[in-house]
């Protein structure tokens, strides 16, 4: 291959990570991330239709300190993921693309999945 | 109605011979998966402390079982797409990239299958 004169764009290392950036990589993460947690789910739905004994196990892993803190984690990130969706959404319409809409519709999905993680651990932790 | 011009039906649909397929499902499904995944938070919260035979009541009843069949197909052909576009992006070797690109769709409908005939067996009481 002829290599080119040509400059190139700088790598990524290169860049000062700025908060768009990061929010967009956190799209993808967090989307690896809940495709695994399906996993979860149909491991959940087949102890569900094994039978008490099966529905017991899983019970008592997902309310350990440890499955409690994978699903914690896993809230924020199904709710980060949802929230920076309707975000992309929005862009595949037109809307928001401007550096200072783009900036405080990514401050505003944090607040959204921060507040929503902690508003449906409080339910559970007063109802569970 | 398709996004997709008439002319491109008639081309071989681009590059990746596809045309905008991939980009429309991915919006429909997660436009699917935002009704959907916000339904089953709601119920999960509302099942907070429940035992065996009152979450299985839950999904037994049929209109549970649909939405938990239908949040089933989105988010596993969501995810799908997804872990594709990543497989494209970042894996180079050849071999490598192509056996994981088999391999995500093969899995993916196998689970979900899995998960369907779950909802399936618990609502039709089998």
């Amino acid at each position: 291959m002829v290599r080119s004169e040509r400059p190139l764009s700088p790598h990524l290392q290169i860049y000062r990570w700025y908060l768009t950036m990061a929010l967009s990589i956190g799209h993808r993460v967090t989307g690896i991330a809940l495709a695994l947690g399906l996993l979860l789910l149909t491991w959940w739905l087949l102890a569900l239709a094994s039978g008490p004994e099966a529905f017991a196990t899983v019970q008592t892993v997902m309310r350990s300190w440890f499955g409690v803190l994978v699903l914690f984690i896993y809230t924020f990130v199904l709710f980060y993921h949802l929230g920076n969706g309707v975000r992309h959404l929005a862009w595949d319409a037109g809307y928001g693309f401007d550096p200072a809409t783009a900036y405080r519709s990514g401050i505003g999905v944090l607040i959204f999945a921060g507040a929503a993680t902690v508003l449906v651990w409080l339910v559970l932790a007063i109802a569970g | 109605m398709s996004a997709r011009p008439p002319i491109a039906r008639v081309r071989g649909l681009g590059a990746a011979r596809e045309g905008v397929g991939h980009w429309s499902r991915q919006r429909l499904t997660a436009i699917a998966n935002l009704l959907l995944v916000l339904w089953f938070v709601f119920s999960a919260v509302a099942l907070a402390g429940a035992g065996y035979e009152e979450v299985r009541a839950w999904l037994a009843a049929p209109v549970s079982a649909s939405l938990m069949i239908l949040l089933i197909v989105s988010a596993f052909y969501h995810a799908r797409l997804g872990l594709q576009v990543v497989v494209e992006d970042y894996v180079h070797h050849e071999p490598a990239r192509l056996a994981t690109l088999i391999a995500i769709p093969l899995v993916m409908t196998a689970l979900a299958v899995i998960g369907i005939v779950a909802v399936l067996k618990v609502s039709l009481g089998s």
